[in-house]
């Protein structure tokens, strides 16, 4: 509870207020029998009918004020529980987006989604039930209680009986709920991957004919979201027959001591009516608890799910200040360099990169090149430290980048990943990602470089209007512009990779001769000889291991698997 | 809101309800158990208390019955209380799954025209948190109102019984408070709607960033998220707080009433004890106000219920407007397409995704069975919406497309993409085992099959290198790379074996020693069967039996590559442009 409560704490004077205004109005329907009391003894007895008058007045004068108790407590436990909670929404979000690419992978997006939605409100709700009634209800049953001790000792002891046995149910019944409600959040969660990636998938899914099995898939996800409700709801449902049962019980109990005190002589039967009029106080207020405590009990089991996103440690900025044996800059001033990093990935068993080793001089252009699933894409992850080497060291300008502040890292490094991805909006908005305050120049520049100009014309311009992912666009469009995005934000190091997949031959080559031109240092992942045949050092990569290193011309001679590759276009672009 | 709008959205949840109308008799019935039993216990207490008269003077007898009669109520009670509540949640339950059910039955007819211009965060907020808001509305409803009826009905009847003339005043001044309560509903809708409205705007921002964190971190664009996202919360933090705030009025105002209802008892009340002279008693008068006190609690919560309703009904509405979302074109009584050897016609097609952009105009191709054809061109020149066209993704807006001289319209869907093998630039695997997915198109191929299909894809070595090779759980995130993501997807076409393809840069991912390996499997794949081939790669467009070559959504040339590079057009441009070697 430690982040809700903390949130909350900066609605402390609104979450004070709501439940004291609530217990000021409360006092006002505990002052309301003696009211009647004296109507009854003053004004009927003595037939004062201008008294009884005025009497009801003062009723409904208490009914005035309580009005306005109430509705300024509402007040202050909507906007506490609104607040907090858009706070709590706020920390989350900038929670997940803490996250390592690691901690990414191992979550999962759709679940941290209902995360922040779903569970959020319901603790919206449960936050605003809890400051209007959860002090009001111990409030009226401990009042009774000592009301009860003035009228009886005796008597009172059955109340001193009932509570806790009233306490043990309300809190066992929560107590059992609580993890089974996080169950059925579990549920929503696949409910929500089902629906999430039919509207993703679903050409693919027409495609195979797979709309019916994927309904039956979904009625089976949704089939046990169901029962796992139902199950929480018959545990739930037992608070109310519960309460009503034990405050009952007492009541006969109640009525038996009140009959043995009066005959005792110790007490009147007038006391015993008071006594079960506060019995009954007692047992209202349950109902209403009991009525809520799906609410809140749902609520619990969601705030538990957000903290526990919470306590997670984000990625730091810095992975660990100091790197004990980092050797000062290589001979010859080596602006990048791998040092015999091995890289695997969190539970991924064999290693994906293993003891890969060279280096970089500024402005040069380096190419990777390698088969499908060789590592090429995890090598150059490692180089911005979205994913940190497990052996080994990645230097920039001799610093580990372990020791330097991710910021810092990915300012500097520009990445074009496989996936284009825009957002919605409009393509300024897009490219301005790369820099907020980049001039249109800049913008235009960038868009010319990346071989985008006519996305441009075609979209109407910078303001062209841009779907969500972009679904407005050719997969060769995006890619243009997703590498636009990189070049506005000027880094000294790009990395593309694969990004120029869906481009033709011709203007990938005019966008690799563009970016010659800016002079920066350049890595291009890619399948194509051809797009990394004028590199300063290619790398070749198969199954995590470098296998050849050099210019185009050295690895022609040196490198069999670099050979096989080259052939395999050359002959299908001589052809 | 709109009065014939709500009408609507309230006879869409009784028609959800319908189904468990037994189950809602059950409920009432409970309820007016519980609430009889629960009007009686305090009447049966006062007879026992009567028994209590003062010191010595105590009929423990008669009060051991009574306390017998006490606890049989109590057990009944709590029992009634017990199966009412599993009853309603029976209901809310089920609606809820009935609900979500439809809406995701409809998600799977939708046309892709709907999907497309919508973001995924935004439906699968209606079908997430709108149907959740909306079940909890109906259940709070259900186990509030029966009860809040039925004890309304009851203390009336008794209170006419004791004393009419005071029942009426009772009776005249209570139904203000539904007015209240009616007249605060009506007016915070609005707000209840703006508040579902800027959630989902909030949930579409989330779904895209945080789908989509590596990107944002990669710029780290985490700040200037953060302002959007703060703004979007801010804004939805003032409208909750609005409609949290208003809607929650509704309980003070009524409560009030009711303390004037309460007043008014004591004064009529006073009034006749006093004018009778005795006849009505001051004790009846405290039953009187006490039976007072228990016909208005009911309307609290009713009114409250009325709150909780007002956005489960705002909720509702915005579901069953999906669900009532036009579907596609029914596929009824079409005809079912049987051996299909692959002859197409497209003739005079026109097509647009927006009225004021014209793409298609006037597209004729006839194909015949077993052809390649190669679609070129620029970038974003309109290759996709052919395929979108072909396989019925959109409707035609003119013209029309036959395979064996069936008009695709009048075909069902399912016989029409039977026929294809679709392999997309976007590759999109489910979240499932590398098994399931690659056996989608054809769920009851054996083992070796699989196997086979997945080594011709080039597939099998890298699936068996995963932790637990063709079990493994994949997805559309994780660990596998773009390249294996559409070996995989080409190892599912090469698995069902369809009449016709469809290849949308099916290899661009992939590389070339592998793809050179994959062609083989290709080109056994491709032959007798009627190919389109959307690729950038020369061989495979030059092996093409016919080249469309488009541009800015028109076919402008049509031939095979000699006959094309002899009339020197714009194909012959592109071809030297693009596949000239740059050495």
């Amino acid at each position: 509870m430690k982040h809700l409560l903390s949130c909350i704490k900066s609605y402390r004077v609104e979450a004070i207020l709501a439940p004291l205004f609530k217990l000021l109005e409360a006092s006002l329907e505990l002052i309301v029998p003696l009211v009647v009391a004296a109507i009854v003894d003053h004004g009927i007895a003595e037939g004062d009918k201008g008294y009884i008058v005025g009497m009801c007045l003062l009723l409904v004068g208490f009914g005035i004020v309580g009005l306005a108790f109430s509705i300024t407590a509402q007040y202050f436990a909507a906007r506490a529980a609104v607040g907090a909670c858009a706070d709590l929404r706020t920390r989350l979000f900038r929670k997940l987006q803490s996250f390592s690419y690691t901690q990414i992978d191992e979550m999962g997006t759709s679940t941290m989604i209902t995360r922040m939605t779903s569970d959020v409100n319901q603790v919206q709700t449960g936050v605003n039930m809890s400051l209007r009634l959860f002090l009001r209800s111990p409030f009226i049953v401990f009042g009774a209680m000592a009301m009860a001790f003035v009228v009886d000792v005796k008597a009172a002891l059955v109340f001193v009986a009932v509570i806790p046995l009233l306490s043990v149910a309300v809190f066992a019944v929560m107590a059992a709920c609580i993890p089974l409600y996080q169950k059925v959040q579990g549920k929503l969660d696949r409910v929500f991957l089902s629906t999430r990636e039919n509207l993703a998938g679903v050409r693919v899914i027409r495609a195979f004919c797979k709309e019916e099995s994927e309904q039956k898939e979904f009625e089976l996800r949704n089939g046990e979201l169901l029962a796992a409700q139902k199950r929480v709801g018959k545990i739930a449902a037992l608070t109310n027959p519960l309460t009503y049962v034990l405050v009952n019980l007492a009541v006969i109990a109640l009525v038996y001591v009140g009959a043995l005190q009066v005959n005792a002589g110790a007490l009147q039967q007038g006391d015993v009516i008071a006594l079960y009029g506060y019995l009954s106080q007692i047992l209202v207020e349950l109902i209403k608890l009991a009525n809520l405590i799906v609410t809140v009990t749902k609520a619990v089991s969601c705030e538990k799910r957000i903290e526990r996103v919470l306590d997670t440690e984000g990625e730091p900025d810095v992975l660990c200040a100091e790197y004990s044996d980092a050797a000062p800059a290589a001979e010859g001033g080596a602006y990048l360099e791998f040092r015999h990093v091995t890289f695997s990935y969190a539970g991924g068993g064999a290693p994906a990169l293993t003891d890969i080793h060279f280096q970089v001089r500024k402005g040069q252009t380096v190419g990777i090149i390698g088969g499908t699933g060789s590592g090429k894409t995890t090598l150059v992850n490692l180089l911005p430290r979205f994913y940190a080497a497990t052996e080994g060291q990645v230097l920039l300008e001799g610093r580990d980048v372990r020791t330097m502040s991710a910021t810092e890292l990915r300012e500097r490094i520009g990445i074009v990943p496989q996936k284009a991805v825009l957002f919605k909006g409009s393509i300024r908005s897009n490219l301005l990602w790369g820099r907020e305050d980049a001039p249109e120049e800049a913008l235009l520049s960038a868009v010319h470089t990346a071989q985008a100009d006519d996305v441009l014309a075609a979209k109407g311009g910078l303001d062209g209007e841009i779907a969500q992912e972009g679904k407005n666009l050719s997969g060769g469009q995006r890619q243009r512009l997703t590498i636009a995005r990189a070049l506005v934000r000027d880094p000294e190091i790009l990395i593309l990779d694969d990004s120029a997949s869906a481009l033709d031959y011709a203007t990938d080559a005019r966008l690799r001769a563009a970016l010659r031109e800016t002079g920066r240092t350049v890595f291009i992942v890619s399948q194509r000889t051809a797009s990394v045949l004028q590199a300063d050092l290619i790398l070749v990569l198969d199954d995590g291991k470098v296998v050849g290193m050099g210019s185009h011309e050295d690895l022609l001679r040196t490198c069999s698997v670099y050979r096989e590759i080259y052939r395999s276009q050359f002959k299908e672009e001589e052809a | 809101m709109n009065a014939m709008k709500r009408t609507k959205t309230l006879k869409g949840i009784f028609r959800y309800l319908r189904p468990y109308t037994g189950y809602l008799l059950c409920t009432v019935f409970l309820a007016l158990v519980t609430v009889l039993l629960t009007l009686a216990v305090p009447f049966l207490v006062g007879l026992a208390i009567d028994c209590i008269l003062g010191a010595g003077e105590v009929d423990f007898a008669r009060l051991g019955d009574l306390f017998l009669v006490i606890g049989g109520c109590i057990a009944v009670t709590a029992l009634s209380q017990w199966l009412m509540s599993l009853c309603n949640n029976k209901i809310a339950y089920h609606v809820l799954a009935d609900i979500r059910r439809d809406a995701f039955r409809k998600i799977e007819v939708l046309p892709l025209r709907y999907i497309d211009s919508r973001s995924y965060g935004e439906i699968a907020s209606v079908v997430i948190t709108d149907a959740e808001q909306f079940s909890d509305g109906l259940l709070l409803g259900f186990t509030q109102l029966f009860t809040g009826i039925c004890t309304i009905l009851g203390t009336l009847v008794i209170m006419l019984v004791l004393r009419f003339e005071i029942a009426l005043v009772v009776f005249c001044i209570t139904p203000v408070s539904l007015f209240a309560a009616k007249f605060i509903a009506s007016h915070t809708y609005s707000m209840f709607k703006l508040q579902s409205e800027t959630r989902a705007e909030q949930t579409a921002f989330i779904d895209e960033m945080v789908g989509n964190l590596k990107i944002v971190k990669a710029y780290t664009h985490e700040d200037e998220n953060e302002e959007t996202f703060a703004e979007i919360n801010e804004r939805l933090k003032k409208c909750s707080l609005r409609a949290i705030f208003y809607s929650s009025t509704t309980n003070p105002v009524t409560r009030f009433i009711n303390s004037v209802v309460y007043a008014g008892v004591a004064l009529v009340g006073a009034f006749t004890v006093i004018g009778t002279g005795g006849a009505f008693s001051v004790g009846y008068l405290s039953t009187f106000l006490s039976y007072a006190n228990q016909y208005t609690k009911p309307f609290n919560e009713i009114t409250e219920v009325i709150t909780e309703f007002q956005n489960a009904v705002a909720c509702a509405s915005r579901l069953l407007a999906l669900i009532g979302e036009e579907a596609q074109p029914s596929d009824e009584g079409n005809y079912v397409l049987k051996q299909v050897d692959g002859n197409i016609e497209l003739s005079h097609v026109e097509f647009s995704y927006s009225p004021e952009r014209r793409l298609i105009e006037d597209l004729n191709l006839s194909v015949t069975a077993g052809k390649r054809v190669a679609i070129v061109g620029p970038t974003g020149c309109g290759k996709t919406t052919i395929i979108n066209l072909l396989m019925r993704f959109y409707d035609v807006l003119g013209g029309s497309i036959c395979v064996e001289g069936h008009d695709i319209r009048s075909v069902t869907r399912h016989s029409l993409r039977a026929h294809y093998g679709m392999v997309l630039q976007e590759t999109w695997l489910k979240r499932a085992t590398v098994r399931e997915n690659l056996c989608m198109g054809k769920p009851d191929c054996t083992e070796e099959e699989m196997i086979a299909a997945a080594k011709a894809a080039h597939a099998h070595s890298f699936i068996m290198r995963l932790p637990q090779g063709y079990d493994t759980v994949i997805g559309d995130e994780g660990a596998l790379s773009q390249g294996q993501k559409q070996l995989l997807c080409i190892a599912r076409i090469m698995l069902c074996l369809p009449p016709m393809l469809i290849l949308d840069e099916a290899t661009s991912s992939i590389d070339t020693r592998t793809e050179l390996r994959v062609q083989d499997a290709f080109a056994k794949l491709m032959l007798g069967r009627t190919s389109f081939i959307v690729a950038h790669r020369l061989s495979t467009v030059r092996s093409a039996d016919i080249i469309l070559v488009m541009n800015a959504g028109k076919i402008i040339e049509q031939g095979t590559h000699e006959e094309l590079l002899q009339k020197g057009g714009f194909y012959s441009e592109l071809y030297h442009a693009q596949f000239a070697v740059p050495e």
